[in-house]
């Protein structure tokens, strides 16, 4: 046992995102009082990501509230925040990070939150200008000044954050279409109940969906002009936003020889093949406990998760519980609530009336329940978490009847 | 400023200065006030940041909206002054204001 509390224990984080932020907290607050230092490639203070494609995208919440915490936080906290600094090569054997700007930083234990990044589109005229991605703070402040009503604006890719793009660029007045290649929006997410809610909603909006249509070219000269589709159609555009997805960042752990598989491999502490380094957040690809099968989760609730399991495992305390995987999306005036993974079900059971704008679809797998997407409904979605966790299963016919409430429902499940 | 004192379970207080604007979660969150985690980052998602509001404040504070109610209703240790502590905006009325933690979220 090192009681050296000093150059022995140094703790080296890669990565600036919730992840990593969490990481800190959680090392600090577990009595962890070695050397933290973190390498950031972003500009920030580590900030939350979800408010970019909502409230800030739309101007209603200020720059510093989307962090986590102020500069004086990690000076009173002694951790060394190394901004505008991209780790480029891990060295095992000399437990060394080589950063972009030359320096070496040496770590006892390293913990990579590398996250992720936006999958691209490559079709000719991506280079223009005009086109965005949604993923970091940098982009939405690029994005901003163009959200102006009366611009046209085509957002590629009909998932979460596009769809939440879409609800806050129809909201400022802006002309929106929406292109997706499946024939449904949210098709890799979730059920066609769900999808056809979502599709009708942004309709009733204004927002024009285009399903079933890949983009080929984006036309322009300088600037974007057009969103060109495999039909042969021009949609006219001012700005472009692209979101069809993020692929994880462990290309640093590849190279190092560590363990990876559409995302850094990790067991339930957040521990990497080799003992000295754990990986968490996007990145990580990490044991789904209540699933029985491993899975990479790109969500808030993970980013938390695995930075209190990694602080923990690191600082000798009991492992913190795990929670049931769990996600959410604000379009318009709806709040959608997920709680656990639908992935590979074969029944789904509707409460409650979409029409009513206040429904929840439950997911089922031979008979075992999964998960639930809840819109405007938090008393199924926090029934539905505390059953995913105790590993009970509820009646699916049970859930039809809203003359029970989710508490009777509850205390009848097995 | 305004005076905010978050009180844990075992009656320790810290007093904070907040300011005007910022919800009662997040002055927590960047004071580190353990038993606010405030998992969804104040979009009412989570009740992660249950706390129990001083009877003084209780009118100044205002009662529950529908979905902020929907969420306590299935937290731990609800009592009637419950609140989401995301749900709280700090203002001039609210100098002083104790919030308790609940035990379970330790």
């Amino acid at each position: 046992m090192v009681l050296n509390m000093s150059a022995d224990n140094k703790i080296l984080i890669l990565g600036g995102g919730q992840a990593a932020a969490q990481a800190c907290a959680s090392l600090r607050q577990f009595g962890y009082d070695g050397p933290i230092d973190v390498l950031a490639d972003e500009n920030d203070l580590p900030y939350q990501r979800p408010p970019l494609s909502k409230a800030y995208m739309k101007g209603e919440l200020d720059r510093e509230r989307l962090y986590f915490k102020m500069q004086d936080w990690y000076q009173n906290h002694d951790i060394n925040l190394h901004l505008g600094c991209r780790a480029e090569t891990i060295d095992r054997n000399a437990r060394t990070v080589i950063a972009s700007n030359g320096e070496a930083f040496d770590y006892h234990t390293l913990i990579i939150a590398t996250g992720s990044r936006p999958r691209p589109l490559p079709v000719p005229g991506a280079e223009r200008t005009n086109i965005f991605d949604l993923r970091s703070l940098a982009d939405v402040d690029q994005i901003r000044p163009h959200m102006q009503a009366g611009q046209r604006i085509v957002i590629v890719g009909a998932g979460y954050i596009g769809l939440e793009a879409a609800a806050v660029a129809a909201q400022l007045g802006l002309n929106v279409t929406v292109i997706e290649v499946a024939d449904r929006v949210l098709a890799r997410v979730t059920s066609p109940v769900m999808s056809e809610f979502f599709e009708a909603e942004h309709k009733s909006h204004g927002v024009v969906i285009e399903t079933g249509r890949k983009v080929v070219e984006f036309t322009g000269s300088v600037r974007v002009e057009g969103v060109k589709t495999s039909d042969g159609d021009v949609i006219p555009a001012d700005l472009v936003l692209v979101g069809i997805g993020i692929t994880p960042n462990d290309e640093l752990a590849r190279q190092a020889g560590i363990g990876c598989d559409n995302g850094i491999c990790v067991d339930r502490d957040g521990r990497t093949d080799d003992p000295s380094i754990f990986a968490i957040g996007d990145c990580a690809r990490r044991p789904l406990v209540h699933y029985q099968r491993d899975g990479r989760l790109e969500s808030v609730h993970n980013a938390i998760e695995q930075g209190k399991l990694a602080a923990a495992a690191i600082a000798g305390k009991p492992r913190p519980s795990e929670d049931c995987p769990w996600f959410w999306s604000d379009q318009y005036d709806l709040k959608l609530q997920i709680a656990g993974l639908s992935e590979g079900f074969d029944q789904v059971e509707v409460r409650g009336e979409p029409e009513r704008r206040k429904f929840a679809v439950f997911y089922f797998k031979s008979g075992q329940f999964l998960a639930v997407d809840a819109v405007n409904s938090p008393a199924e979605f926090l029934v539905s978490k505390k059953l995913i966790i105790s590993g009970a299963s509820i009646a699916p016919e049970k859930l039809r009847d809203t003359t029970l409430s989710m508490k009777d429902i509850a205390a009848e499940a097995v | 400023m305004t005076k905010i004192i978050y009180v844990d379970h075992n009656g320790d207080e810290r007093p904070i200065d907040a300011k005007n604007g910022e919800t009662v979660m997040e002055v927590a969150i960047k004071n580190s006030i353990p038993g606010i985690d405030a998992d969804c980052g104040g979009a009412c998602a989570c009740a992660t940041c249950h706390v129990y509001v001083d009877g003084a404040f209780l009118e100044a504070v205002g009662a529950a909206q529908d979905m902020e109610q929907s969420m306590l209703d299935f937290a731990e240790n609800v009592h009637d002054n419950s609140r989401l502590a995301c749900q709280i905006v700090v203002s001039d009325a609210l100098d002083g204001l104790k919030v308790t933690t609940p035990e379970s979220q330790h």
